[in-house]
């Protein structure tokens, strides 16, 4: 029994981790309707600058700055050659574009900083701590606190101000919303700078637990899973998706997985979230769509 | 004027359902089906033949597969390097344990597994419509990439994993040179070519064509949604699969997971976002760009910057510029090459007036 | 029992609605309708926007499902036809947004309102021999007399997407006559046109009515066109039947007055 919820715990953290990955999302398709696959390159190289400016010996909260800067930078060079350009193109064009995209960011992130395996440390180690008799990651804790206090503040600002009714209204109608005299492209660009500072957060702790790396870009995939399984639209959605999507793989693993020498967790989860869709077509939290002909 | 478009009059609806309604275009396509045949295994060089066009007959072939299902059907595919996989890994087994199969019929019932699997992956698009399909065929890439490393059975429990693909041999005659392997390829993917031609101007092709511009009008006309998806499916990963057979055992020589990596699937959806979706001679433009240009800039960087960029970085700067190029064409010519090509060709014809 | 030309032969009316209840969540788009079809006959539905006539023509055609009522059709009673039930026992249909396929050229797009009569497997196909290529030619020729039919065959291998909303509009019935039907339901088929395109939007329909014997139900909101083509109107308001019969009797109803003419019409 303790074993189970040591391994269920473990995944619950696991998937918070996602979750945060998730957001970043989440975020960009509120406000844009885009579903942006590059979210795992920008994790990687927010993480990426990270690092290799604290390597060069410059102060964390120094690299800090200058790395949300370098997302902030990107964001506005995103928005005006990509975004602008694809304005009133269909979801999937943009989709792709977002593809094409991240393999961008990648071999930016790879000449700029290299390819070996950078190691970070953030002060917090991952010792266990023990509730309730069961041994829990201290560093898992931490970002769970992290990403509790992220979706707040994501919640607050999409819900109370006026910066987040400007989002949902451009994610709604862009053409509307430039009808009442919303500037899309600024609320464009302050998206995709906040999913990469979100992505900044993700980037930083799931470096300090792999290492920084290109797996890293990986992560975004099973950040899908996530999403569809918590709604695309819905930032409660990704919290809930993530602690299914990552209690059901690590359990999967343990569980079924050894029958087989491992490995399920690859695939696991697309298979979860594809059973998910077939129930639930929409996610748990995501918006029905009603066709009118 | 050699090239004479206009008073070509037929006496038939036949005549007007050719492929090619001028008799200039059947000229040229006749001559390029000789040189490609007849001329080319005999002046190419085996690097040409190992290097670059088997590779871009097998690419095409694949692109031709993802064409029929996301640019022809409109579902989204990010797969098809799973459904090479399967189709790879199917040839390989049943060469290796039925003694005497033909290596054509292996490569077929490659492509049929290749299509069951299709199919399989397929039966979430009753209920799943447009992006959210995507993760399906994400699924398959991922389970059918663990199924393969994980079961050394596939492999034929061979130790270090690598398995070398069986000669090629037909009727006696041995097609293992690279310029037998060339004019094998070439023949399988012209005659998959024409077929897949035929499927697209028929009423399989129009009903796949339906499906993607308007599912609701198509139920209503009375197209059978979910079989003609489930067809869709099914085709498209025959193609991939046979595409998958021959990209082992024309190209590689070795059947191995990993080379059917989702790296590998989004490759094949480049192809056919820079040639053109919905278009059969686009898969064969984007698979010449993807295969030539990675060696263009291989001979540039080396004759001009030879020192300036290490290799390593080459890759990188590949990355970029692949990246770029599909942002590049999904914002000044979504439709690809293709369009591209009508649209220069149609300046060539009014020229010197310009509009 | 049918003739070639698609017109049924039975006895009774063609279509009859009973008891048609439909709603959104909480918004009530039909209450209670019902209404019966000759058979050759041109029915008009008018009414206010929003008093529910797409929605009926929606639930005839299955795209909608109602909550509560049963459609016969052809002497058929069943609660609910999938749109493609509805188009194999002879329905066909155009939208009032204009449902075409707009990335396939018009001469595609009239071919595929005749899937239902191809009755070539998928290989013959593939090979384009035989019954594949027998079929596509046989489809071409009825479509060809479609096109010519409705005057568009000039621009047969024309994108949808490029032409002029009066001739998609156009398009739109050449497909849905394809399909040889017994019952054609048109959404609104002259919005948006000139007096000229009306015209010869209404000699289409009587033409088709007359030649080929089809039954028409169509919704329309120039009463000129209603008076003018139809045999039958029925009045719809607030997703309920006011008034049902000859174009002369709704033409003075007061309650049709009230609702919708203003003035006698």
């Amino acid at each position: 029994m303790q074993f189970f919820a040591e391994v269920l715990v473990g995944g619950l953290l696991a998937g918070i981790m996602y979750s945060m990955v998730a957001i970043g999302f989440v975020l960009i398709y509120k406000a844009s309707g885009v579903f942006n696959f590059a979210q795992g390159s920008m994790v990687l190289f927010a993480a990426l600058t990270f690092v290799s400016i604290v390597e060069k010996g410059v102060g964390f909260w120094s690299s800090l700055a200058i790395a949300l800067a370098a997302m902030l930078v990107l964001a506005v060079l995103v928005e005006r050659f990509v975004l602008r350009a694809l304005v009133n193109r269909p979801p999937i064009t943009l989709f792709m574009a977002t593809l094409g995209l991240s393999y961008v960011i990648q071999g930016v992130a790879e000449m700029l900083w290299g390819s070996q395996v950078h190691g970070l440390d953030l002060g917090i180690d991952d010792v266990p701590v023990y509730v309730a008799g069961i041994s829990i990651s201290r560093f898992d804790l931490f970002a769970a606190g992290t990403a509790t206090v992220l979706v707040a503040v994501l919640a607050l600002v999409f819900d109370r101000t006026r910066l987040g009714i400007a989002l949902r209204a451009v994610a709604d109608d862009p053409l509307a919303a430039l009808g009442v005299g919303i500037h899309l492209e600024r609320i464009w660009a302050a998206v995709w700078a906040a999913a990469g500072a979100v992505g900044l957060v993700a980037g930083l702790l799931w470096g300090a637990r792999l290492g920084v790396q290109f797996s890293l870009s990986l992560v975004v995939l099973k950040a899908l899973p996530v999403l569809i399984i918590g709604g695309f639209s819905s930032i409660t959605g990704t919290i809930v998706g993530g602690l299914l999507v990552g209690a059901s793989e690590k359990l999967a693993e343990v569980y079924v997985g050894s029958h087989f020498g491992g490995g399920i967790e690859n695939w696991f989860p697309y298979v979860f979230a594809l059973a998910f869709l077939l129930v639930r077509p929409t996610g748990l939290f995501g918006e029905q769509a009603v066709e009118r002909v | 004027m050699f090239y004479r478009e206009a008073g070509v009059y037929g006496p038939s609806y036949a005549f007007d359902l050719r492929i090619l309604r001028l008799r200039e275009d059947r000229v040229a396509l006749g001559a390029l089906l000789v040189l490609a045949f007849a001329v080319v295994p005999f002046v190419g060089t085996d690097y040409w033949f190992s290097a670059v066009l088997v590779p871009f007959l097998v690419l095409a072939l694949a692109g031709i597969g993802l064409n029929l299902l996301t640019g022809y059907a409109g579902q989204l595919s990010i797969g098809s390097a799973a459904f090479m996989a399967v189709g790879a890994f199917a040839s390989y087994n049943l060469t290796l344990r039925i003694p005497g199969l033909p290596l054509l019929a292996s490569f077929a019932l490659g492509g049929v597994f290749a299509a069951l699997t299709g199919v399989v992956f397929g039966l979430p698009s009753l209920r799943i419509k447009g992006f959210y399909l995507c993760v399906s065929t994400l699924a398959a890439q991922f389970f059918v990439e663990w199924t393969f490393t994980k079961f050394s059975w596939f492999s034929n429990d061979n130790a270090s994993g690598v398995i070398t693909a069986p000669p090629l041999v037909i009727l006696g005659h041995d097609f293992g040179t690279p310029s037998g392997r060339y004019v094998l390829t070439l023949s399988i993917v012209a005659v998959l070519t024409l077929i897949a031609k035929n499927l697209v101007r028929s009423r399989v092709g129009r009903s796949f064509m339906a499906i993607r511009d308007m599912d609701t009008a198509a139920a209503v006309i009375g197209i059978p949604i979910f079989r003609t998806k489930l067809l869709a499916f099914a085709t498209s990963s025959f193609y991939c699969g046979v595409a998958g057979a021959l990209w082992a055992f024309a190209y590689l020589g070795t059947v191995e997971p990993h080379g059917f990596d989702l790296n590998r699937s989004f490759q094949i959806l480049f192809i056919i976002i820079i040639g053109g979706m919905g278009s059969i001679a686009g898969a064969f433009l984007g698979a010449a760009f993807i295969v030539l240009l990675p060696l263009l800039m291989d001979n540039v960087a080396t004759a001009f910057f030879a020192g300036v960029i290490d290799p390593g970085n080459l890759e990188n700067v590949q990355k970029i510029v692949f990246g770029g190029l599909i942002i590049f064409f999904l914002i000044k010519e979504p439709d690809g090459l293709v369009r591209l090509f009508l649209i220069a060709r149609q300046k060539v014809r009014l020229w010197p007036l310009s509009n | 029992m049918t003739s070639e030309a698609g017109v049924s032969t039975l006895p009774g009316p063609i279509l009859e609605v009973a008891g048609v209840s439909l709603s959104f969540k909480a918004l009530a788009a039909l209450t209670d309708v019902g209404l019966s079809v000759r058979r050759g006959e041109i029915c008009a539905i008018i009414g206010p926007n929003g008093a529910g006539k797409s929605s009926l023509l929606n639930v005839i055609n299955g795209v909608y499902r109602a909550q509560a009522g049963t459609l016969t059709f052809e002497g058929v009673e069943r609660p609910f036809m999938k749109p493609r039930d509805a188009a194999l026992a002879g329905v066909a249909r155009t939208f009032q947004n204009i449902a075409l396929f707009k990335g396939m050229s018009v001469l595609d797009n009239v071919m595929t309102g005749r899937t239902l009569k191809s009755k070539a497997g998928f290989f013959s196909q593939a090979l384009y021999v035989g019954a594949g290529l027998r079929s596509e030619i046989a489809e071409r020729e009825a479509v060809e007399r479609i096109l010519e039919f409705l005057e568009v065959q000039a621009h047969r291998h024309a994108i949808v997407r490029t032409l002029p909303y009066g001739l998609q509009k156009r398009v739109e019935l050449a497909r849905a006559l394809a399909a040889e039907p017994k019952l054609l339901l048109l959404d609104e088929p002259m919005a948006g046109m000139t007096f000229e395109e009306k015209e010869d939007m209404c000699r289409f329909i009587v033409d088709a009515n007359d030649a080929l014997g089809t039954t028409v139900v169509l919704i329309e909101h120039d009463m000129g066109v209603v008076m003018g083509i139809s045999d039958h109107v029925v009045v719809l308001d607030y997703g309920q039947k006011i008034a049902d019969g000859t174009p002369d009797f709704i033409r003075t109803n007061q309650a049709v007055i009230d609702a919708y003419l203003g003035v006698a019409a």
